[in-house]
Formats: C-alpha cells, sequence, structure tokens
C-alpha cells in the first residue's frame, strides 16, 4: 500500500482530447471528440462503450502509443510521453504478449532487464510477482504450456514487475471464457488491493465494469465522447457480490447508460 | 521414453526393409534388365567397389552444397535485417523475391556457367547460393514482420527503440519462419548442386559420376552415386532439424494446460 499522502494526486488527467485517424484523407476518422477525464491515483476506472467508440484509443493516448490531434493528456502531473519514458504505467492486453521463448521467469523479468536490473534483483522480484499471481510452480515453463487464464497472470505479473503506479488494461479478460474471467476478475481486484496500483481499464462487458469499477466511464461512438459516469461502491467484492442487489443495480445503471448512447 | 523412441523408429525401419526386399526380389522374378532398374545388392556392391571415386565426388558435391547453403543463408538473413529496417525496401524487393522463388532457379545454371566461367566451382556454388537465398530471404523477412502489434505496443510502453525491438523481439520470432525455410534449403542445396554439376564444373563430382556413369551404361554405378546424393541430403535436412531443436528449445516443450 503507498502512502495516504499520495493518494489524492491525479494519477491521469485528460483536457480536451480529440484523436484524428488519417487527418484530411478520404478514410478521415474521428476517434475521439472533447475528452476530458480525471483519474485519482488509487482509483479502479473502467472505459465501456460500443465498439468503435474509441476505447481503446483513449487508453493509448494515456499510454502515448498515440498522441491527441489536439488537447493535452497528463500521466501524474508529466505528459503523457515523459511518464512512458518513465515508464510510470505497466500495460496488459487481450493478446496476452508473452513471448513463446522466453520461460515465465523471463517473461517477467523482460522490463526489468531492459532497465539495467541485475540478475539477482531480477530474479528476487519475479518471484514476488509469481507469489502475488499465484504461479509459483510454474517459473519454468514457457507461454504455449499454460492456459490462457494463467498467460494473462503472468501479463498483469510482468506489467506489475517494475512497481509502476499505473496499470493500464485493453480488454484484458476479453478472450477468457466466463468462469476463468470472473476468477480473473476476482484475483485482478486482491492484486489491485494489494499493490494500491491505479487501474484504467477497457472492456466492453457491463458486469465485468460494474463489478470491478469504482467508477464506470460510458462513451459514445463515432466521435468517441464521453456520455457518463458512473460511480460504483461495491466494497469488498467476492464471488458473492456478484448476487448482491447492489451489484444488480450498478449493472442495471451502466447497462441504462449504454442503451442511451446506443439510441444516440 | 526408450520404447517410444522404438515405436517411433521402428515403423519407417520396417518399411525400408521391406520396401528393399520387394525391389530385389521384384527384379529377380520379373526380369527387369539392369540398365532399367538394377538391384539394390549391385548397387550396393558398386557402392563398395568405387568407394574410393564415389567418397570423393559425394565429399567434394559435399563442399559446394554446403558452402552455398552457408553463403545463402548468410545473405538472405543479411537482406530481411535490411529490408526489416527500410519499409519500402521490403515492399518493393518482396513481391519479386517471391516471384524469382517460384521460377526453377537451377534452371540458370547453363547461364551461371557463362556469366561466372565453366571450368570453376564459382558457377555450381553461385546456383546453390541462389536456390538456397530466395526461401531463406522470405521466409525469414516474414518472421520479422509478422509480429502481433500488441508486442510492439509492449515494447513501445518500455521505451524500447527499434534495435531493442529487433533484438527482443523480431529476431525470436523469426527463428521458427527461418528454421522452416533451413529444412527447405537444406536439401534443396543438394540437388541444386548436382544439377549444376551435370552443366559445368570440375568433372569428378557426383553429377558427373552420375551422367558419365549412365553414359558407359554402368547404371548401378550411377545408382550408388544416387545413393550417395540421398545421403547427403538427408544429412543436410538432418542437420538443419538438429538446429532447430537447440535453438528453440521453447517449440518441443509439452503442454500442461489447466486454470
Amino acid at each position: 500500500m503507498r502512502e495516504n499522502s499520495e493518494i489524492l494526486e491525479e494519477a491521469v488527467s485528460i483536457r480536451a482530447a480529440d484523436k484524428v485517424f488519417n487527418p484530411d484523407s478520404d478514410n478521415e476518422v474521428q476517434a475521439l471528440l472533447g475528452i476530458d477525464l480525471d483519474v485519482k491515483e488509487g482509483d479502479f476506472i473502467s472505459l465501456i462503450g460500443p465498439s468503435g467508440c474509441g476505447k481503446s484509443t483513449l487508453l493509448r493516448l494515456i499510454a502515448d502509443l498515440l498522441t491527441p490531434t489536439e488537447g493535452e493528456v497528463k500521466v501524474f502531473g508529466k505528459t503523457a510521453n515523459q511518464a512512458r519514458l518513465d515508464q510510470d504505467y505497466g500495460m496488459v492486453f487481450q493478446h496476452s504478449g508473452l513471448f513463446d521463448w522466453r520461460d515465465i521467469s523471463a517473461n517477467i523479468e523482460l522490463p526489468l532487464e531492459l532497465k539495467g536490473w541485475s540478475k539477482a534483483d531480477r530474479q528476487a522480484r519475479s518471484g514476488e510477482m509469481l507469489e502475488l499471481v499465484r504461479l509459483e510452480e510454474f517459473k519454468d515453463h514457457y507461454p504455449r504450456q499454460l492456459s490462457g487464464g494463467m498467460q494473462q497472470r503472468v501479463s498483469i505479473a510482468r506489467a506489475l514487475s517494475f512497481e509502476p503506479r499505473l496499470l493500464l488494461m485493453d480488454e484484458p479478460f476479453g478472450a477468457l471464457d466466463e468462469m476463468t474471467r470472473e476468477h480473473m476478475q476476482v484475483e485482478l481486484l486482491r492484486i489491485w488491493r494489494e499493490t494500491g496500483t491505479t487501474v484504467v481499464f477497457v472492456t466492453h462487458s457491463i458486469p465485468e465494469a460494474a463489478f470491478l469499477s469504482s467508477k464506470v466511464v460510458v462513451l459514445s461512438p463515432r466521435p468517441g465522447r464521453i456520455h457518463s459516469e458512473i460511480t460504483v461502491d461495491l466494497g469488498d467484492r467476492t464471488d458473492e457480490t456478484r448476487e448482491d442487489p447492489e451489484f444488480f443495480k450498478a449493472t442495471t445503471e451502466v447497462r441504462e447508460a449504454l442503451r442511451a448512447v446506443e439510441a444516440g | 521414453m526408450k520404447n517410444l523412441r522404438l515405436a517411433s523408429v521402428l515403423p519407417p525401419v520396417l518399411v525400408g526393409i521391406t520396401g528393399l526386399a520387394m525391389w530385389e526380389g521384384a527384379v529377380t522374378v520379373f526380369k527387369i534388365k539392369e540398365f532399367l532398374l538394377p538391384k539394390p545388392s549391385s548397387i550396393w556392391s558398386q557402392l563398395i567397389d568405387e568407394w574410393g571415386v564415389l567418397r570423393h565426388a559425394t565429399w567434394e558435391t559435399g563442399k559446394i552444397a554446403v558452402s552455398g547453403l552457408l553463403i545463402g543463408i548468410l545473405l538472405g538473413v543479411l537482406l530481411a535485417l535490411i529490408t526489416n529496417r527500410f519499409k519500402v525496401l521490403n515492399d518493393g524487393l518482396t513481391p519479386f523475391a517471391i516471384a524469382i522463388n517460384a521460377t526453377p532457379i537451377v534452371a540458370l545454371a547453363p547461364i551461371f556457367n557463362v556469366w561466372f566461367g565453366l571450368t570453376g566451382t564459382f558457377s555450381n556454388q553461385a546456383v546453390v547460393i541462389a536456390v538456397v537465398f530466395f526461401p531463406v530471404f522470405i521466409n525469414t523477412a516474414k518472421g520479422l514482420n509478422e509480429v502481433h502489434p500488441n508486442e510492439i505496443e509492449l515494447m513501445h510502453s518500455y521505451a524500447s527503440g527499434d534495435w531493442t525491438i529487433l533484438r527482443e523481439v523480431r529476431i525470436p520470432n523469426a527463428l521458427p519462419f527461418f528454421a522452416n525455410s533451413l529444412r527447405l534449403a537444406a536439401p534443396l542445396s543438394v540437388i541444386a548442386a548436382i544439377v549444376a554439376e551435370y552443366f559445368g564444373g570440375p568433372q569428378d563430382r557426383i553429377g558427373n559420376v552420375i551422367t558419365s556413369s549412365a553414359g558407359f551404361a554402368k547404371y548401378d554405378v550411377a545408382w550408388a552415386a544416387i545413393a550417395m546424393a540421398s545421403g547427403l541430403g538427408l544429412l543436410l535436412f538432418g542437420s538443419a532439424l538438429v538446429t532447430e531443436r537447440l535453438s528453440m528449445p521453447w517449440r518441443i516443450s509439452g503442454d500442461i494446460k489447466d486454470n
């Protein structure tokens, strides 16, 4: 857990951001328009919306994998570019992006290797990370030997290995079956509580957004705009929470916002 | 483990022995003329009688095949790395490389004799290099390019530059593609060397032993030379497989999937 004094800081602050793909050409696409978004440190934010609403694009603006056409993106008070160079965030994709040629430990240690950590330090940290995602006994296996859920846990461990203050996740559980997915959600919340990392999570699953988030940001499509922000407070969540009326209320609220978006 | 190995080795060995026996039997029973198809036993006896000539020919042809193979691999990989750095070059060259690769390059052997000389070994070597180069280049370039976009984004999120991405992602990603091309190119190098020898170069090679033996109606010697050539091709193919296994341990590890 991090110091309380830090928790009030803005992790992400986006002002009037637009993103246009292929500007001034026939296939120009206005992906995002007038995005204002604040993410407080320690928050768990979900971005949800119909496909094509630009939620993944928005995540990539925060990650500085794309630059906004207009507007400003700040991460921990710095430009997104500086934050990327400082490696202030870890990233997890739907495609686990684990490298076949590295065993599980070596995959987790990749960012540490690139930062020039010593072998002993790397091994110590990957050991801690494997413990965090509960895969200690698989450290010498190769990714192909693991199930999709296990691969995503490794991917999360890799993203958190260098203790970034922000975790960006792009539909990380989108390719998993429903049971594994629900299990992973509980695991992610545990990791979130244990590490105190701020999370921005892209999903198209209504229950997933409602279950995980402290705030659900609903986007409308073409051009992507923020339609509404729904605050959710389900407290400590377990698998039983999914049968709780409060959870039902939260999913209903998100669902209605999405319907309003679809209706235009 | 040992039983498993035996179980996988036994069927091809049995088929091989049965095949040779049927060949031997068929030639005897149907009184097939020796010049059409000699018996395995007479090929075997020529293999022993002419061992000195065959060994020397195989060694010389092998040197051309292996050196051409290595140079072709080196050039193919180098060009793949260069084109990967410059997208325009890649987009411009790849269609031509694929087109050329689809043509029978060994047909160029007589032309290469004109270009590089009829009596030296370089004309023959050049045919091998050309035959090896294209599949290695095309496959390696594909492997360097076909990286999942998320993997590149991941590396950018670590603030990695192009060289780090090449080293950590593209090159290891290209290894299986390269290995496939090697399995293709290794036996091709022997074929190319022998076909090139039919058209020129020094006269003490497998290709020449085959043509001259056939010319003097010593078909069993020709067949013995073909057997040596097959051995050489298998040896190179086997080396390609061993290289593949050793360089990519992650590809042979078994599954243990479980949630």
